[in-house]
């Protein structure tokens, strides 16, 4: 298996400056299948293509995109919530070293708690049948790690982390604001005491005086327990201020990915300053001046060449023909595929 | 400009309530704003505040256990007919049914539900236009193949005849807009409409908002949470906490000279402000029930700049004017105008 985007993967386990998670070509695709009684594949969905990126220990990556961009389908993937159709995900975390792409399903639930995931919706990631207490421990209970007194030590001391408190062990989850129903889903990814968390637009949901809270409480919890995360993402503002690094992705690929700051100041790739300039300035004197139209490309009718040509201002000849691929743009970190950036 | 012109809507201490088993909710609370014609009103608050409440009381869309409680809803036609206020008329008046969706019509947060999936996009704007004018139904057609050019939707001879599932989310809240404005309201209400879509589509859809707006001369009230895209459509804010009107003035005022402690919180609290990795000043607690809203004040158990003795006691701080039209519900400013001189 060739690994993709350029970058060679390395395995050596234990190693202080090894990756956390070395993703190289990674792919999931949906088959797409003909009506009727003899259902023939007629096509593929490129939910996720070719994706490659390192994320390095204890770092806050941005996944971010339009809706239908694959950047959840991109985080489910990595954590195997999805089978990867192609690639590889080397997972690292100093003990171990796996593809999490290639582990067999028996030999995966092991794994899955070193790796956690915080929803979005606060209303619906939590069992309304269950109590606090009940929904904050059941991982413990699944993976089988602890159980009487001592799991009942360890709840109240994460509900605590969180900014809960223990007496709300006994309360179902209606009983909360969207805020604690968040707190209540990070106090569950955290017990496990995980070295990566994905947060699928953990605070979108949020208000935004309570969505500030939260994102206190993440970086605060991030420096507590060495967390690595993943943000999965649509709204920059919050992307820019607690990513390192952002990985812009489009149609099923990453399109530029950069050191927040890089990736906010200097943006490469035109969909990037697209989808910068969109974002609504808080002071009326600086006006929008966004020009992309259109609308995000349909992942089972990907366009020839660059994926986003239909949409580009800055097209040329080559856009249409040939797809370009993602390349370093000086020593800073950043790497874009646009043909406007070639040797 | 014309500044003699009266507001195209003035709601006037407008008292919302629900009459729920846990008692009485005052979503909307003594409500107190003015549309000036031809220009854009951003109603902002979190949730729970009553700025949908507000939207939804102007066209009479409260269904029990709501109710309009007290307060006027003064809407000024542009033919100078004598003012309509909209919260005395009946359920069964005529003029109601003027109002709505004639003079004053609405676009809702969400395009899918807003729209009948069993019609066609054609049907369901021609029904408006039917409704509310004494037109042919080929004209009808005629005016909504044209307002969804309008609204920059390709092949509107085609998507005419489409469901709504055959179109993306953009495109939805595009025949939104469209339904809401082939009747050329003078007031159109848009109720968080860009909430549930993507920036870049979001960043069309407000241009296109703003574009129609100068160009047909309606008045536009719009719902958001969204500061930044109060920033970039409204020409006046009011900022609303818990079915209260905190502080109005406008956008450039509000939004960056905040005067209510509320105002300035929120707007410190958003991140990407520059301050990458820092922690962010936010508010402490979360927005109260409605069912217990606290004494005084009902932000000062938030507030940062809270008194004792001063803000928790007595009824909520009534709003006093400052200069340039802006208005301000805090016993802190109230103080420091006098103090400097200036009109309480």
């Amino acid at each position: 298996m060739s690994s993709g985007g350029g970058i060679p993967a390395h395995n050596s386990p234990g190693a202080a400056d090894t990756p956390l998670l070395q993703v190289r070509g990674l792919c999931k695709h949906f088959p797409i299948m003909s009506k009727g009684f003899f259902r023939k594949q007629v096509g593929v969905v490129k939910a996720v293509d070719q994706v490659s990126f390192d994320l390095r220990r204890g770092e806050t990556l941005g996944l971010v995109g339009e809706s239908g961009s694959g950047k959840t389908t991109c985080a489910r993937t990595i954590l195997r919530a999805l089978k990867p159709t192609g690639g590889e995900v080397i997972f690292n975390d100093g003990t171990t070293s796996v593809d999490l792409a290639r582990v067999p399903d028996r030999e995966f639930k092991p794994l899955r708690t070193k790796m956690q995931m915080i929803f979005q919706d606060p209303f619906s990631s939590l069992n309304p049948r269950m109590t606090v207490g009940q929904i904050v421990s059941e991982p413990l209970v699944i993976h089988g790690m602890s159980k009487g007194r001592d799991m009942e030590d360890r709840v109240v001391e994460i509900l605590q982390k969180v900014g809960l408190k223990p007496e709300h062990r006994q309360r179902y989850p209606h009983a909360f604001s969207g805020g604690q129903r968040q707190r209540i889903g990070i106090a569950r990814a955290l017990i496990m005491r995980p070295s990566l968390v994905v947060a699928d637009e953990a605070v979108s949901a949020l208000d935004v005086s309570v969505q500030a809270q939260v994102i206190n409480l993440l970086s605060d919890l991030q420096d507590e327990f060495k967390l690595t995360y993943i943000f999965v993402a649509h709204d920059l503002s919050v992307v820019r201020h607690i990513c390192d690094r952002v990985a812009v992705m489009y149609a099923g690929k990453i399109v530029e990915i950069a050191p927040t700051a890089e990736l906010f100041e200097n943006p490469l790739h035109p969909y990037t300053r697209a989808l910068l300039s969109a974002v609504p300035n808080i002071d009326p004197d600086v006006k929008m001046r966004f020009e992309v139209g259109g609308e995000v490309a349909d992942a089972g009718r990907l366009p020839p060449g660059c994926s986003f040509h239909p949409r580009c201002p800055k097209r040329f000849d080559p856009c249409d023909k040939v797809e370009p691929q993602l390349r370093a743009i000086g020593d800073g970190g950043c790497r874009v595929s646009c043909h406007l950036y070639r040797e | 400009m014309n500044q003699s012109l009266p507001p195209a809507l003035q709601i006037r201490d407008l008292r919302t309530h629900f009459f729920t088993e846990e008692g009485c909710i005052p979503a909307v609370d003594g409500v107190t704003v003015s549309l000036p014609r031809g220009k854009v009103l951003a109603i902002v608050g979190e949730s729970g505040c009553g700025k949908s409440v507000t939207s939804y009381s102007i066209l009479r869309l409260i269904r029990k256990p709501g109710e309009i409680v007290g307060g006027q809803i003064l809407f000024q036609p542009k033919d100078g007919s004598p003012p309509i206020d909209i919260a005395s008329l009946t359920e069964d008046d005529d003029l109601l049914f003027k109002v709505r969706g004639g003079y004053i019509s609405m676009i809702f947060q969400e395009p899918m539900s807003a729209l009948s999936p069993v019609h066609t996009v054609g049907n369901q704007i021609c029904e408006a236009i039917l409704f509310h004018q004494d037109v042919t139904e080929a004209e009808a057609r005629r005016r909504a193949v044209e307002m969804l050019g309008k609204v920059g939707i390709p092949g509107a001879e085609r998507r005419i005849d489409q469901y709504p599932h055959e179109l993306s989310g953009g495109m939805r809240q595009r025949v939104v807009i469209a339904m809401a404005l082939v009747c050329r309201p003078e007031i159109l209400i848009a109720d968080e409409p860009t909430t549930a879509l993507d920036v870049t589509i979001q960043a069309q859809i407000l241009k296109l908002i703003k574009d129609l707006q100068a160009e047909l001369g309606t008045s536009v009230v719009f719902i958001t949470h969204d500061l930044g895209v109060v920033a970039q459509i409204a020409d006046e804010v009011a900022v609303m906490y818990l079915g209260k009107v905190v502080e109005r003035g406008t956008v450039r005022e509000v939004l960056k000279d905040p005067k209510h402690p509320y105002t300035a919180s929120l707007l410190k609290s958003l991140p990407g402000m520059g301050r990458h990795g820092e922690r962010l000043p936010a508010i402490k607690g979360s927005v109260p029930s409605l069912a217990a809203i606290p004494q005084g004040c009902p932000f000062h158990p938030r507030c940062p700049e809270y008194l004792a003795g001063t803000c928790d006691t007595g009824g909520p701080p009534a709003m006093r004017s400052l200069s340039g039209g802006r208005e301000v519900a805090c016993v802190r400013v109230q103080a420091e105008v006098l103090e400097k001189g200036g009109r309480p």
